[in-house]
């Protein structure tokens, strides 16, 4: 999904306050909630609903007791935050580097960003699917390659949870690096060339530049970057399906998948409710966070 | 650099710079290369394969062929049995999804935004949450409901979910784009006796052509890129759509890989036109994507 960035702030109400003069009238207040009635029934009826019929499904304390006594549990929590720690920070501070790579002119660059984009443009299963056949210890392509080149077997990176969360973590890196790094650039590209070139003049360095120039001017949008990225990371279920399908023996769950696996394969939908709920003391702080941001309007979605 | 070594010539030094300069770019595109290709070099290698090359150690297919290609296009496997259809279903699904997601979409933003109602905020504001709650936290509840709504097992299910995430994009950007379309057209028309309906039909949908191709592309590869809820919501028969029958190869013991390989290709292909196809279009907005996937 996208963020556009807008360093000059763009709030869209605010401009248009001065022309709304008189009210709506009658017919056309008819209309108005004509017009607003599928938003708020499909919001209603697909978002409220299952909100407060999730709510209730894991309203069970007996759900948690029996949560919270699965050996799978605390493992799944400590994948969770793993995944999000190293998945979100590494992939947008690599994001954040390349983005300064991909504003660079030239018919080279621009076609390197072509292939690049490739992760993004592809739907997640296929690359996914290749990324577990790629991975496999026996006849996999990775270690195949070890093989050629080396002689030696290369790990079971699917077999021993470490690796095989690792993978999963590569995986996630690997097709969202390049949105990403889109954003970034796009963000690069809102600040004002003559910072640099005054900048220049000063005689600094790049890195100086980097730290002094872009760093201060990026860190709202990579702040937002970050609650957002680790708000839908959270919410991942692909990745660690497809990657690693939760194993071996159940060690690289992240709480998405450990919530469908509670209600669907165990058929028990309080627990797998439960699980799910377990996640919203990080998700409503991140929220919340988000929001304030957001409403800083210094980047705007 | 150059302060590192005094003795150089400007010239000089500048002239090292942008060597040392070129092979860093250099270095830096082959990582690049082979960090982006590997997984796609791998899944073009193993749809070549044939079934017994598959379990080897071979890096670049020894001999190879096209036959999984045409187990896929004559649906010649048992899994892969109705493989068109499916491409059909997504294909049908995503489209819908789309027009829905314009439809809503479009409405809302105009209602927000050019009739400014008294409460538009409370729309934006549910837009907002529903852009924030990830999507598979609400697959439980979600499945519960369309049970009881006799809708399991039916492409409404999907379509419903599918919409719902897509349209607070849509808004977002519906809002921002529409921003830029002088509310004086509206006024005028107004003044010419125009209905809110004249307004957004004749001269709100026509303005907004570029960001209707841009949200409709979104909607589209959103839902055609989806797979938990349609593999919770269609659970088998002939409603399935194409991420569901690949997700099934994985449950059986022997997964033919090369089969599976070809028909992933055959279905990433659709969407990969359509994003390079469109791309200049979403540059603006960056709008492509489908994070929540």
């Amino acid at each position: 999904m996208g963020v556009s960035t807008a360093v000059e702030s763009s709030d869209v109400p605010a401009a248009r306050q001065g022309l709304s003069g008189a009210r709506l009238a009658g017919s056309d207040r008819l209309w108005a909630v004509a017009f607003a009635t599928p938003y708020v029934a499909v919001f209603l009826a697909f978002v409220i609903y299952p909100v407060f019929y999730g709510l209730w499904l894991g309203s069970n304390p007996a759900s948690y007791r029996a949560l919270f006594a699965d050996p799978v549990y605390p493992r799944t929590v400590v994948n969770t935050l793993l995944y999000l720690l190293f998945g979100v920070n590494l992939k947008l501070g690599l994001a954040l580097l390349l983005s300064g790579f991909f504003l660079r002119k030239g018919l080279w660059t621009k076609t390197l960003l072509l292939v690049f984009m490739l992760p993004w443009a592809i739907p997640a299963l296929p690359s996914y699917l290749s990324i577990n056949w790629m991975l496999n210890g026996q006849w996999g392509l990775v270690n195949n390659i070890i093989w050629a080149l080396f002689q030696m077997d290369g790990p079971p990176w699917l077999d021993s949870s470490d690796l095989a969360l690792g993978s999963v973590i590569y995986a996630h890196i690997w097709k969202w690096l390049p949105f990403w790094t889109l954003i970034f650039v796009a963000g690069r590209m809102a600040i004002p060339r003559e910072l640099y070139e005054a900048a220049d003049v000063d005689g600094a360095s790049v890195r100086q530049k980097f730290t002094q120039v872009t760093l201060p001017l990026m860190a709202g949008l990579y702040l937002v970057c970050t609650l957002l990225s680790t708000i839908w990371a959270l919410g991942d279920f692909n990745a660690v399906r497809f990657i690693s399908g939760g194993g071996p023996a159940l060690s690289t769950h992240v709480l998405a998948t450990l919530g469908i696996r509670n209600a669907f394969e165990l058929g028990d939908p309080g627990l797998g409710m439960a699980t799910v709920l377990t996640a919203l003391p990080l998700l409503i702080p991140l929220v919340i966070l988000l929001m304030r941001q957001l409403r800083r309007n210094e980047v705007t979605i | 650099m150059s302060a590192a070594n005094p003795g150089f010539s400007r010239a000089r030094s500048a002239r090292m710079g942008q060597a040392a300069s070129k092979a860093g770019v250099a270095v830096l595109s082959v990582v690049l290369l082979i960090w982006t290709l590997l997984p796609i070099y791998n899944i073009i290698r193993v749809s070549l394969q044939e079934k017994e090359e598959v379990l080897s150690t071979s890096v670049i297919p020894v001999a190879p062929s096209t036959h999984a290609f045409q187990v896929v296009f004559n649906q010649g496997f048992w899994l892969l049995k109705t493989f068109w259809s499916q491409m059909g279903n997504s294909f049908y699904i995503g489209v819908i999804v789309a027009l829905l997601t314009l439809a809503i979409g479009t409405l809302t933003s105009f209602t927000i935004s050019r009739m400014r109602i008294k409460n538009g905020w409370m729309l934006t504001h549910a837009a907002l949450l529903t852009y924030v709650i990830p999507m598979s936290f609400l697959a439980i509840p979600f499945y519960g409901i369309m049970g009881k709504y006799g809708l399991t097992n039916n492409p409404i299910a999907v379509i419903a979910v599918e919409v719902t995430f897509a349209t607070p994009y849509a808004i977002f950007i519906f809002q921002q784009y529409g921003a830029s379309i002088p509310i004086e057209l509206d006024e005028a028309a107004r003044i010419d006796g125009a209905s809110p309906w004249q307004i957004f039909y004749r001269i709100y949908l026509p303005l907004m052509a570029p960001a209707l191709v841009a949200i409709g592309t979104y909607a589209l590869l959103l839902s055609w890129n989806e797979y938990l809820y349609a593999f919770l919501l269609l659970s088998g028969g002939s409603v399935v759509t194409v991420p569901v029958a690949l997700g099934k190869f994985l449950a059986g013991d022997e997964a033919p890989w090369n089969y599976l390989m070809a028909a992933a290709i055959v279905y990433a292909i659709p969407p990969l036109i359509i994003y390079y196809a469109f791309r200049r279009k979403m540059s603006g907005g960056l709008t492509m994507g489908g994070v929540k996937g």
